[in-house]
């Protein structure tokens, strides 16, 4: 019997739950109504954002496949294909940081090596309230620590190495902690397996791990706020196991190789239920399973729990009849169960059987496809910050900058990314610690480099831009390693929908993006929209995530770091323009004076791509001996990075700028890059041919951080003090 | 000369050992399957880095029963190359093909990092290509690498001159700074740094090499 009150609880409206009424022709089975629920939640059908979405650009000339699929693909020549996606386990981090941060590395992993790529690269975008917060900091500490494990205990034992990421803290991320997880495999550009049940006759695969209760309704936590019972959800988060995935990624590629496979495709969020009629919807099938035939790791299983069980490192794949063996042969070898568990049928319904009786009877277009799409009402965006600024004036520059590099954003991550095996595959050219990462692509001379990058408070101040800001941070990350990024894919992370001025956020967000991937031509290939992230009605900043691709020719890595005194230092770009409503969105607002306003920094796109044409080419000439695009505390803070490497060289800057000082040294206007070189001729040379500044600052040194503003000293530093400073704070930090 | 790669279920660093020999030595190699009960004819057996089995139980603690290491131990006995890499080192240590035990790292944590190794005797097969003292650059990537055994085996392994690389700077807590050590009869190495790891200037260092070309010197000489 459906109550109002049942339907209240699967978190439909009365509305959806008449549709629904509407596409049977009748009151849904419990059994149904579970898998509506979970189908048509935020999470599975994108209901708030799917209008929204549609604005970004998904096509370009190296896309084969973008949205829609379990992940994007890029063709990056000589034959192969690259597969990455990024997505989010926010909301089970949250409940159970360990299981929840392991089990979001699992399930982009599958998303990947279920179109038949091998996972070559993960990387994690991780956000979390102050580890020093004076009421939550002890959880804080609790839940990145465990956050860490659990990425390192899946990542190290799969085998996948996690070259790269970000780690940001900020009071609003208290109640909601985010943890983006992006992965990226290769394959054969003709060895591509999509999730598409084709063939009226062939056998439905279940292979993997067992069905068990756990991950019950995660899709559906996901697409709710948090109150102060959520902790009792912890049963909803699944619990991952790393070598079971190993054998699954194994087995699967070996399986593929028979060539009896058709479609294939990972059970994530809504298990069996999504895979299913996902995978009907794609090929216009109809798909017929028997409940009995699951493998269960538990007795008294329902309906309603094996099909929204989602229970980890499980796959459904549907074979060529008549060739069931030969997949079955290379599982067995893996030692991995593979059952068939049903067939692929030409009426396009999801038609579930227990034991003989029709227990759910669904179109499968209605479930992956006729999820009811909502034009949200949408204001104007939520801030509160004001948009004047403070006096203020800085009482110790030198006292400043060792604040800004002891401060969480900003400080060495070490601690979090040795945990982490960013070697293993041996394709890490260039590992964790840079502007971005770099694999190569073996018995090629392709390499790819990755990164990702959100600026909350940017975007908090102005969605719009700060989406835009994003986008070009992450492609200047992409150039200062000599890469030319092709695409892209987000992770979209926001408040509750329902409300106009969180929509406002998501709607101007996504349209800054789109406007900024076209200009930089990075296709978005797919991602992941987490919306609900807020807690007792406090929602998180508005944190888009990008992570952006690009290729590049393999050769030895251009790190950030100074290699040799004597050389020059020259800024790509210019010093750049700052005021003081520009200054308000920076870490020097945050850090040191504890405050948010204005606008973030402006961003010039065509002078951007101009300054990252440049830089790539620089860097791919093997002009710059090293080379590190300025982002957050600006200047001074990616110069004191560029003097942390082994070699402990530093810099002396004499610059002529009639910017402030706090401004000069700490504005994070973008567009910027800082290089050194012995041959700052050609550097200066290739910069006038794009038409861009190029300021020659200085020259490194041994040992000391110099700053010299028309004649007046701004900062004179021994490197020694900062670096500890910078090295030490995290650890510091976490032991509270 | 044929170099054998075992694969049990969770080895990971597989490949890259095979692409090391393969692609960076630039001799034959060849996966070896845990089920199997032959060494396929291979003149040299690496046990690869990873989670075999899943490391349940401890490092090493299953694989030690595989088919496979029945035939291993047959050939470490008759004085074939054995060389274990991290995961590979934990399960020479459980087969007992080596003595000691590698526990937890001091630390509680994962530690990935490229170390300093001193190479303290070429006296072995699987560094008779490098210099005693020289020291050398290879990634640690493990959980478990600290070395414990009790100090008479202690004791005889520094008499007896079977500890072949020292860290420079412990990472992990192993007792004497043990990095890798060898058996009795000097033809079995296990090391928890990863030499596969350091065999591409693109990687960041090719000491690995020395110990990859060591054996394949050995390998050679015991041919003519």
């Amino acid at each position: 019997m459906i109550t109002p009150d049942l339907i209240a609880s699967h978190q439909l409206s009365q509305e959806e739950y008449e549709k629904i009424v509407s596409i049977l022709g009748r009151e849904p089975t419990y059994t149904e109504l579970g898998i509506f629920s979970v189908m048509w939640s935020e999470h599975c059908s994108y209901k708030s954002s799917r209008v929204h979405l549609k604005k970004l650009p998904t096509r370009g000339k190296l896309v084969v496949q973008g949205p829609g699929e379990n992940a994007g693909i890029i063709d990056i020549g000589g034959g192969y294909a690259i597969a990455f996606k990024i997505e989010s386990h926010n909301h089970p981090s949250f409940i159970e940081p360990f299981q929840g941060a392991a089990t979001g590395v699992g399930g982009i992993l599958r998303d990947i090596f279920t179109m038949g790529a091998r996972p070559i690269a993960a990387m994690d975008s991780l956000r979390f309230g102050p580890l020093d917060d004076p009421e939550n900091g002890a959880r804080n500490r609790r839940i990145l620590e465990g956050v860490v494990s659990g990425i390192a205990h899946y990542g190290n034992c799969f085998g996948v190495p996690t070259v790269g990421g970000e780690c940001i803290f900020e009071r609003c991320y208290n109640g909601n902690p985010l943890v983006n997880a992006f992965a990226l495999g290769v394959f054969r550009k003709d060895e591509i397996f999509y999730g598409r049940a084709r063939g009226i006759g062939n056998p439905v695969i279940y292979v993997g791990a067992k069905t068990g209760r756990d991950g019950i309704h995660g899709a559906s936590m996901a697409s709710a706020e948090f109150s102060e019972e959520s902790s009792q959800k912890r049963p909803n988060v699944q619990v991952g196991d790393p070598f079971m995935e190993k054998l699954l990624l194994e087995a699967c590629l070996e399986a593929m190789q028979t060539g009896a496979i058709v479609g294939i495709q990972d059970m994530g969020a809504a298990g069996l239920t999504c895979s299913t009629c996902e995978m009907g919807s794609r090929a216009g099938t109809g798909i017929e399973i028997n409940l009995e035939l699951v493998p269960q790791r538990e007795t008294g299983m329902t309906p309603y729990e094996i099909m929204l069980s989602e229970s980890q490192e499980r796959m459904l794949l549907v074979a060529e009849k008549g060739r069931e063996e030969e997949v079955f042969r290379i599982f067995k070898k893996w030692g991995l169960d593979a059952v068939t568990i049903g067939t692929v049928t030409d009426d396009g319904m999801l038609r579930v059987k227990d034991r003989g009786q029709v227990v759910a009877e669904i179109p499968n277009r209605a479930l992956a496809d006729e999820a009811p799409v909502y034009e949200r009402p949408h204001t104007t965006p939520l801030r509160t910050a004001p948009m004047e600024a403070p006096e203020f004036r800085s009482r110790g520059l030198a006292e400043d900058l060792s604040a800004l590099l002891a401060s969480g954003d900003i400080c060495s991550k070490r601690w979090i990314w040795e945990q982490y095996d960013y070697m293993v595959q041996t394709n890490t050219v260039q590992g964790p610690g840079g502007d971005a990462a770099v694999v190569r692509i073996k018995d090629t001379d392709i390499s790819v480099a990755m990164s990702l990058d959100g600026n909350g408070r940017y975007t908090y101040l102005s969605p719009r831009e700060g989406a835009k800001l994003a986008v070009a941070e992450c492609c200047r990350n992409l150039a200062a390693v000599g890469a030319e990024p092709v695409a892209a894919t987000n992770c979209l992370n926001f408040g509750n929908p329902e409300r106009p001025e969180i929509m406002a956020q998501l709607v101007e967000a996504i349209e800054g993006m789109a406007d900024a991937c076209r200009h930089f031509d990075t296709p978005i290939t797919g991602g992941n929209v987490s919306l609900y992230n807020e807690t007792l009605g406090e929602a998180i900043y508005p944190t888009p995530v990008l992570g952006v691709v690009g290729l590049m020719k393999t050769a030895a890595p251009v790190t950030i770091d100074f290699k040799r005194p004597g050389r020059a230092v020259i800024l790509l770009g210019g010093l750049g323009e700052c005021d003081a409503i520009r200054f308000g969105g920076t870490q020097y607002a945050k850090v040191v004076l504890g405050s948010l306003w204005g606008l973030p920094p402006a961003l010039d796109m065509d002078y951007e791509k101009r300054v990252q044409a440049a830089v790539r080419q620089i860097v791919a000439e093997g002009i710059a001996e090293s080379a590190h695009d300025l982002s957050d505390g600006g200047l001074a803070v990616a110069l004191a990075e560029s003097c942390f490497g082994p070699a402990g060289v530093g810099a002396a800057l004499e610059l002529d700028s009639d910017l402030r000082p706090e401004f000069l040294l700490f504005h994070e206007g973008p567009s910027r890059v800082l290089i050194s070189t012995s041959r700052p001729e050609e550097a200066l040379r290739i910069a006038a041919e794009h038409g861009i500044e190029a300021v020659q600052a200085g020259t490194t040194i041994e040992g000391r951080l110099r700053i010299i503003n028309r004649g007046e000293t701004l900062l004179d530093l021994d490197i020694a003090p900062l670096r500890q400073a910078w090295e030490g704070a995290l650890e510091t930090r976490l032991r509270g | 000369m044929k170099f054998g790669v075992v694969v049990f279920p969770g080895s990971n660093c597989d490949h890259d050992a095979w692409y090391a020999i393969a692609r960076n030595l630039g001799q034959p190699a060849e996966f070896l399957w845990h089920e199997s009960a032959s060494l396929g004819g291979c003149d040299a057996v690496i046990l690869p880095g990873g989670f075999s089995y899943g490391d349940y139980l401890r490092g090493g603690a299953i694989a030690k029963f595989s088919p496979i290491m029945g035939a291993v131990k047959k050939f470490a006995r008759d004085g074939g190359l054995v060389l274990g890499i991290c995961n590979g080192f934990q399960i020479l240590t459980e087969a007992g093909l080596l003595p000691g035990a590698l526990t937890r790292n001091r630390g509680l944590k994962f530690i990935c990092r490229p170390v300093g190794l001193r190479l303290e005797t070429t006296a072995s097969p699987f560094t008779s290509a490098g210099r005693k003292g020289q020291v050398l650059t290879m990634p640690i990537a493990h959980n478990e690498g600290c070395y414990q055994a009790d100090e008479r085996t202690i004791a005889q392994l520094e008499d007896e001159d079977r500890i072949v690389f020292r860290y420079t700077h412990n990472p992990n807590g192993s007792m004497h700074d043990i990095a890798g050590i060898l058996n009795e009869g000097r033809n079995v190495l296990g090391m928890m740094p990863h030499p596969e790891r350091a065999c591409d200037p693109l990687m960041g260092s090719t000491d690995g090499l020395v110990v990859l070309q060591s054996m394949a010197a050995a390998l050679t000489g015991s041919r003519t």
